[in-house]
């Protein structure tokens, strides 16, 4: 069952402060993943207060760099059900975990960040991984 | 194994952590630490290997860290006098 609208707002407010789209159903995902062309990142939020609590503000500050993938969107685990499964479907092998970040070129995942990535780990820690991330698949070199 | 870091106040240093436990029979988890009582390690959304298994116990581990967790178990409870080892996930390279 998903959460009360009222609790995740402030959640899905942090996604959309930073410039990720809201991905809210499965029309939305296929249009927005499915045949897509050049780089992405796929945001899977969560309500977990500790892991998705720094995931956030993790992405924040990694979308301070440069590169950046072309695309940013977000769908909400645990509230945005169709969307989610949906969107784990473009994952191909990776398990689903909640929060996690998925990196894609040309709508295949070429990085994941699992949960077990980003718990007990601090935002800096995580935004160094993900702006490695991006240079190494997002960068000049690969573009 | 920790930082000494409390993920979740409140609660055991490992809880809601995704951790390896490792036991004196032929069973490996990977899931995420729940508690831990009298009746054992509660964990949650697990995946379990056997020795007999195709793959080795460290490939298993490895495929849990870089692909997740393949869960077969919502909630599981592993006995404490099994347990030989439990080592967080993310400290595995993927």
């Amino acid at each position: 069952m998903p959460y009360n609208p009222a609790l995740v707002a402030p959640m899905r407010a942090e996604m959309t402060r930073m410039g990720a789209r809201e991905l809210t159903n499965s029309a939305d995902v296929d249009a927005t993943i499915g045949d897509q062309k050049g780089s992405m990142l796929v945001f899977v939020n969560s309500v977990c207060g500790c892991a998705a609590g720094n995931a956030r503000p993790a992405l924040a500050l990694a979308l301070n760099h440069k590169p950046l993938p072309q695309h940013v969107v977000t769908v909400f685990a645990g509230q945005d059900l169709d969307a989610v499964a949906r969107a784990r479907q473009y994952f191909g092998e990776y398990q689903p975990s909640s929060p996690s970040i998925a990196l894609l070129r040309d709508g295949e995942v070429v990085h994941f960040v699992h949960r077990h990535q980003i718990e007990g780990r601090s935002p800096q820690a995580i935004a160094a991984d993900l702006t490695a991330a991006f240079d190494r698949f997002f960068g000049a070199a690969v573009a | 194994m920790m930082s000494g870091h409390i993920f979740h106040p409140g609660h055991s240093e490992l809880h809601g952590i995704t951790v390896v436990v490792e036991t004196k029979g032929p069973l490996t988890y990977v899931g995420r630490y729940d508690s831990e009582d009298e009746r054992g390690v509660h964990m949650l959304d697990v995946g379990v290997h056997h020795d007999s298994a195709g793959d080795s116990k460290e490939e298993f581990v490895r495929k849990s860290a870089k692909f997740g967790i393949r869960s077969e178990h919502k909630q599981l409870i592993v006995p404490l006098a099994e347990v030989i080892r439990i080592t967080r996930l993310g400290s595995m390279a993927g």
